[in-house]
């Protein structure tokens, strides 16, 4: 979301703003305590509510999973449907998440360079998804990919099967991601300017070297954070996926499905140690735009 | 060129691309939505079990973002203005709920409080349940939006009402939160559009009982599979109506909040 984007580019912990402090002339020290007294309290209060609604339940989930040892997390790890879903979901991932990188740029260069009518309405189709729930964006799916939706009698006679199977999943995952990669590329590409490629060109580039040589390495933080936000919601996706894949078990089950379907089952173990996995790798994200957030600030402070 | 906004090709496949993703499923929802009139659309989303799960999505949703909008700006407040050990790794995790898929973040809530809570705590099956999947999943939104706006506020004119006297209350009243409402509502704003549609979390935890903790996306899935397109696509897009016109109000609001304030 570009609004987290934001945040975490320009958050530079302690970047120069200290707690407001009161001139010493007028401030007694009865004033300084109470300041004191009023940050602390405020402090528990912010920090409280992250420990209670956040930190508590998930550090719960990796005792949950390893309070009975490593024996059952192993066996849960290489049960064959768990293996299976494992490698569905970077499948789907694999074709998903570079179709939207590349038509995401495509549509990032469009709404900041191109000039024609319509421009308006391409900025909402690319933000709908956000506001539109995933089982609804399953539900659209189905009516236009499933057997009795529009294009039902053309894919069936023609042997190809969307809904139900990968394809299908494949699209519902792009919908739900699509907005990311344009979403942060946009304001790098405002940033950018278009001086430098105008004068690649003027200097006899064609319009390809100048997208390649000047456009791509100005905004490929941008393109990469949104790549990684991009990831970390295709390997997540749960309600749409869940509607056009029919949760065949082995055959269509992604990770986050399997998770559901292990709980329902009373595995808890299975249901546990697949979540930890995504928890995981939802943790290497955040470690990732980490990283490249503090690249970016590097880069710009340079 | 693609540097001025592609070639013919281009475009022309990016079309296709936004047309086969959200034209054309978003036309078919709205034929399907639509196929039977208004009355029968009305009927659809007026049906007992259909209004309860709307009103619900609608009231948890309120409710969990008037709980965003305070403690998302205490939290963006510690985070820019205090200073304290591990900030950096507390400012990191609030971006969690948005990393963590869905449906885990529904069973991380159910391990710590549903049956066999350690704190003695069970929600599951329980419409706190709603309002706690809900607040987890759009906690960044808020925190998020206020954050920068906080970082760039300029603190002369705080120090300058106190040193006029003005207790912190009033500085906060009068000097800060006019600053921060833009943001506020904005954040606001995008959390509600998230919960309303919130799916994932909320399977696991809240037991999806219908006219108790059953909400708008799970009358819409259970829907889908009693093969009710007609009914789930007049929920739907009920409840996508109810986003987009949330969305583009409070952009307004938010808009001319600032406008005021500059």
């Amino acid at each position: 979301m570009s609004s987290s984007a934001q945040g975490a580019v320009s958050i530079t912990p302690g970047a120069g703003i200290r707690p407001a402090q009161r001139a010493p002339a007028s401030g007694s020290g009865r004033d300084e305590r109470a300041a004191r007294a009023r940050r602390l309290g405020v402090r528990s209060v912010a920090l409280g509510y992250l420990a209670l609604l956040l930190l508590a339940p998930v550090a719960m989930i990796f005792y949950r999973t390893f309070e009975h040892g490593l024996a059952p997390v192993w066996s849960a790890v290489t049960a064959p449907n768990a293996q299976h879903s494992f490698w569905l979901s970077l499948e789907v991932v694999a074709i998903a998440v570079p179709l939207n990188t590349v038509f995401g740029v495509g549509m990032a260069l469009l709404l900041e360079r191109g000039r024609f009518r319509g421009k308006g309405l391409l900025g909402v189709l690319i933000d709908l998804p956000f506001a539109i729930s995933p089982v609804v964006v399953g539900l659209a799916l189905v009516l236009v990919y499933g057997k009795t939706g529009w294009f039902g009698d053309w894919l069936a006679t023609n042997g190809i099967q969307v809904i139900f199977s990968v394809p299908g999943m494949v699209l519902a995952t792009a919908v739900v991601s699509l907005p990311f990669v344009a979403r942060e590329t946009i304001p790098v590409l405002r940033e950018l300017g278009t001086d430098s490629e105008q004068a690649a060109e003027t200097l006899g580039a064609s319009a390809w070297q100048a997208f390649w040589r000047v456009t791509l390495p100005g905004i490929r933080w941008g393109v990469v954070y949104g790549v990684v936000l991009t990831t970390a919601r295709a390997l997540g996706e749960f309600g749409a996926v869940s509607i056009v894949s029919g949760r065949i078990e082995g055959q269509t089950q992604t990770l986050p499905l399997y998770v559901q379907d292990r709980f329902e089952n009373f595995d808890s173990t299975g249901a546990y140690t697949a979540a930890v996995v995504l928890a995981l790798l939802a943790l290497a994200t955040l470690l990732a735009m980490n990283l490249l957030t503090r690249h970016t600030r590097k880069r710009t402070a340079a | 060129m693609p540097a001025r906004g592609g070639g013919a090709l281009g475009k022309g496949l990016l079309g296709i691309y936004l047309t086969a993703l959200v034209l054309l499923p978003i036309a078919a929802l709205l034929t399907k939505a639509s196929s039977g009139g208004t009355s029968a659309f009305w009927r659809e989303i007026t049906s007992p079990e259909a209004l309860a799960a709307i009103k619900l999505t609608l009231a948890a949703s309120a409710i969990v973002v008037v709980l965003n909008a305070i403690f998302g700006t205490i939290i963006a407040w510690v985070l820019v203005r205090d200073e304290f050990p591990g900030k950096r790794i507390v400012n990191s995790l609030i971006d969690l709920p948005f990393a963590l898929p869905t449906i885990v973040a529904g069973l991380v809530l159910l391990s710590l409080y549903g049956k066999g809570s350690p704190v003695g705590i069970n929600v599951a099956f329980t419409r706190a349940a709603v309002g706690l999947a809900l607040l987890f999943v759009t906690l960044p939104f808020v925190v998020r939006s206020v954050q920068p706006v906080l970082l760039e506020l300029d603190q002369s004119m705080e120090e300058a009402a106190a040193s006029l006297g003005a207790r912190p209350a009033t500085v906060l009243r009068r000097i800060v939160l006019p600053s921060l409402v833009p943001a506020i509502v904005s954040g606001v704003a995008l959390s509600f559009a998230r919960a309303l549609g919130e799916f994932g979390s909320l399977v696991l935890i809240t037991g999806n009982l219908p006219f108790k903790t059953e909400v708008g996306s799970v009358y819409i899935f259970g829907q889908i599979q009693n093969d009710s397109l007609p009914t789930a696509a007049a929920v739907s897009v009920a409840l996508l109506f109810v986003a987009l016109v949330v969305l583009g109000l409070l952009s307004f609001i938010s808009q001319r909040q600032s406008r005021h304030v500059l």
